[in-house]
């Protein structure tokens, strides 16, 4: 037992003592973040392209003015004095980007086609919609002018309604949104820990393995404590990490001054009625306050155990039967990987359907449970079906660490044979 | 007390007869060669004895109890064929580590390491790290973290490779210095002439099985073929005589070969009578590269033969 520990020990160390320890704990949370935020202002400076369209409207659509879109920056120049077949040909030479030609069309029909915007290469989506706009507009106009209605009484026949969900017994509001994002990146966060820890723990066997250590240690530790010693270490790494995110975001969360919400106006905004008093962002910060954060980390924090116990142990397996090859590697893990990417799929059906069979089923399979479960856990989940998804999680673990340490006994000590399949299952059924 | 006693241990595999049946027992103190081809079973055997795999039959009897893996190990000295360490650990942190997992507290750990550090002057090692070290160095790193828990049993499998010969006296000397302390030790190797300089014992295993047993003395009459190598002042011109054979000379050294029958006595009896002043006088036994050889090539082509007939 002592033994275990030292090799706990080692591992955890060995990797938290590294110069890149520190840049993958904080560093890389920093990029990916920065990485989404350069992702979003790209996607939102799109409309700032402008362009010199060049329109000939034989339908009188468009005279009386243009509705642009707010995003739209480019600039629409009529031509009267020119045929539209000559400006087909000619519109880039004199200097326009597109040239839209509105032919006479019959505004009365339900469908008006017919409308050509001829460009030297495809029109972006955004830009080709934009103008579809413009022109959807200016259509509305004239058949309201021609049914006689102003602007005004449109607006205040047209509706656009909104539903509240209204959740559970105290009518929490707001909730469905934040519950969908959070569930998602609960299920999202330990998709990448099983797939990221387990793959590390494949390297660090391996390693052992490569660099012909393993018969050495063999002989002072059973395999079984090696094996152990390594996921537990790595999955000590794991917890570290957490710990330092946690640790940090509750410090930013103390420098930056966030909105805070006075108790009694959360129970005000509960009941229906008050909801005009309460902006969008308040919606939010009010959802996130409402879920049921105890039951979320427990949950999230068994699974997260679990799911890396689980998959750990088969990483370690085809870690130890792989020799130099890489590409060994590769083709050994896929089998591993695919219930995992499986269970991210069955994940993202949980949040639109999180009641269907598939899900039920998925949150309950073990090899799947770890990643679906955490995103169904926002749903009610009846209390015996994760009892019987926490149950079987924990059986399969022991089961699969039972199997997997038999192979890995057996490939640890093989150097330079291909191991089959075939094989490692003989392995794995063979008596000790 | 014998330090270990193997019985008629066997590991059978699907394909193979590794280990067949094979006994043998070491002394304290005594330097035991095993030797055998590639592919004899030695790893297999050696494996057994480290706790590393399970016999299929038979015992293993360490220090007169049979031998616990768990506590045992504590007491073993192991220098796999295929050494490695840590690349990116310190060299220092790893040697406290490995001594550790054989047991020792880490106090003692530091001492013996810093003690063995100090005697094979590695102390500016301490900080570096193993894929700084040339293989020499890593090969002498090796041997230290498998004396370093003091072990009553040392089994080294092609210790001096990559080793060169100022750091091979070195540990060959430790070794000998081991021996004398007490320790056991098991020497694998195919380099022949290092078998002959350090070993005292030897068996041979082919095939799974032990095909020969005893002291590097008595194996070696054993397999002698009574030749001899006698030296002249001057040789004399015709020689026949039925007591022996000359099959080889060289300058005033005649190789000879004796005769069913006769003793070396009878040879110099005939220089005498032939008045040939003789300077020396002694016998050639085989090495052991030869006795190994003549041992191992047949095998195969016996065991081929047995198998078609069987067919």
């Amino acid at each position: 037992m002592n033994k275990i520990l030292l090799v706990i020990q080692r591992e955890y160390l060995v990797r938290v003592k590294k110069k890149s320890f520190l840049f993958t704990t904080i560093g890389v949370p920093i990029i990916i973040i920065a990485f989404y935020a350069i992702m979003i202002a790209i996607g939102a400076s799109g409309g700032h392209e402008k362009h010199r369209i060049a329109v000939i409207d034989e339908a009188r659509l468009l005279s009386n003015g243009m509705e642009k879109a707010k995003s739209d920056a480019s600039e629409y120049v009529f031509i009267d004095n020119q045929p539209a077949d000559s400006l087909k040909v000619n519109y880039k030479k004199l200097g326009y980007d597109y040239f839209l030609y509105i032919p006479p069309v019959d505004i009365s029909q339900e469908k008006v086609s017919n409308i050509q915007l001829y460009s030297n290469s495809p029109v972006a989506v955004s830009q080709k919609g934009r103008i579809e706009k413009a022109i959807n507009n200016a259509i509305e106009l004239r058949r309201l002018q021609s049914a006689n209605l102003s602007r005004e009484q449109y607006s205040a026949i047209r509706s656009d309604v909104s539903i509240d969900n209204i959740t559970g017994k105290e009518q929490k509001k707001g909730v469905a949104m934040v519950a969908t994002i959070v569930s998602f990146a609960c299920g999202l966060l330990i998709y990448m820990i099983m797939l990221i820890y387990g793959t590390m723990v494949m390297r660090g066997v391996m390693e052992e393995k490569i660099s012909r250590i393993a018969e050495v240690m063999v002989s002072s530790v059973k395999p079984f404590q090696l094996m152990m010693g390594k996921i537990i270490g790595i999955g000590a790494v794991g917890l570290t990490q957490f710990a330092i995110w946690i640790i940090l975001i509750a410090l930013i969360g103390l420098i930056l001054p966030f909105p805070s919400i006075d108790p009694s106006a959360i129970a005000q905004a509960g009941q229906a009625g008050m909801e005009e008093n309460v902006s969008k962002f308040d919606t939010v910060l009010l959802g996130l306050k409402t879920l049921p954060w105890g039951m979320i980390l427990f949950c999230f924090i068994f699974y997260f155990i679990g799911g890396y116990l689980l998959y750990a142990s088969m990483f370690a397996a085809i870690g130890s039967v792989v020799s130099e090859d890489q590409n060994e590697a590769q083709s050994m893990i896929f089998p591993v990987m695919m219930p995992i990417v499986l269970g991210f799929v069955i994940m993202t059906k949980a949040i639109s359907e999180p009641g269907s069979p598939l899900v039920v089923f998925g949150s309950i399979f073990p090899l799947t449970s770890p990643v679906v479960m955490v995103g169904r856990i926002m749903y009610d989940v009846p209390i015996s079906q994760l009892i019987f998804s926490m149950v079987s999680l924990v059986l399969s673990i022991l089961f699969f660490a039972w199997l997997t340490a038999k192979i890995y006994r057996t490939g640890i000590l093989l150097y330079g044979k291909k191991v089959t399949w075939k094989e490692m299952m003989r392995w794995a059924i063979r008596k000790s | 007390m014998n330090r270990l006693e193997v019985k008629h241990l066997k590991k059978y595999y699907t394909s193979q007869k590794a280990v067949d049946d094979i006994s043998f027992t070491l002394a304290p103190g005594s330097i035991f060669g095993l030797l055998g081809p590639n592919g004899a079973g030695k790893t297999t055997l050696i494996r057994m004895i480290t706790g590393i795999l399970f016999p299929d039959e038979g015992e293993i009897i360490f220090d007169g109890q049979p031998f616990n893996p768990d506590k045992d190990v504590a007491y073993i000295g192991y220098m796999p064929e295929e050494k490695g360490l840590y690349k990116k650990m310190k060299i220092g942190d790893q040697a406290i580590y490995l001594a550790q997992l054989k047991g020792l507290s880490k106090s003692e750990a530091l001492e013996r390491v810093k003690h063995w550090f100090i005697k094979f002057e590695m102390q500016s090692w301490w900080n570096k790290k193993v894929e700084d070290l040339s293989k020499g160095m890593q090969q002498k790193l090796q041997f230290v973290t498998t004396v370093l828990n003091d072990p009553k049993l040392i089994i080294l499998d092609e210790p001096f490779s990559g080793l060169d010969p100022v750091n091979s006296n070195l540990i060959k000397d430790e070794i000998n210095n081991l021996a004398k302390q007490g320790s056991s030790i098991i020497f694998s190797t195919h380099r022949m002439e290092q078998v002959e300089e350090i070993c005292d014992h030897i068996i041979l295993v082919n095939k799974g099985q032990k095909i020969l047993d005893g002291s590097v003395t008595a194996v070696k009459h054993q397999f002698k073929e009574n030749i001899f190598s006698i030296g002249l002042e001057h040789n004399p011109e015709n020689i026949s005589t039925p007591a022996f054979e000359v099959i080889n000379s060289k300058g005033h050294q005649l190789i000879l070969k004796i005769n069913e029958g006769y003793k070396p006595n009878d040879v110099l009896l005939y220089f005498l009578q032939q008045q040939a002043a003789i300077n020396s006088f002694h016998e050639i036994l085989p090495s052991l590269s030869d006795i190994f050889i003549k041992l191992v090539e047949g095998t195969p082509l016996t065991r081929q033969f047995q198998t078609t007939q069987n067919a």
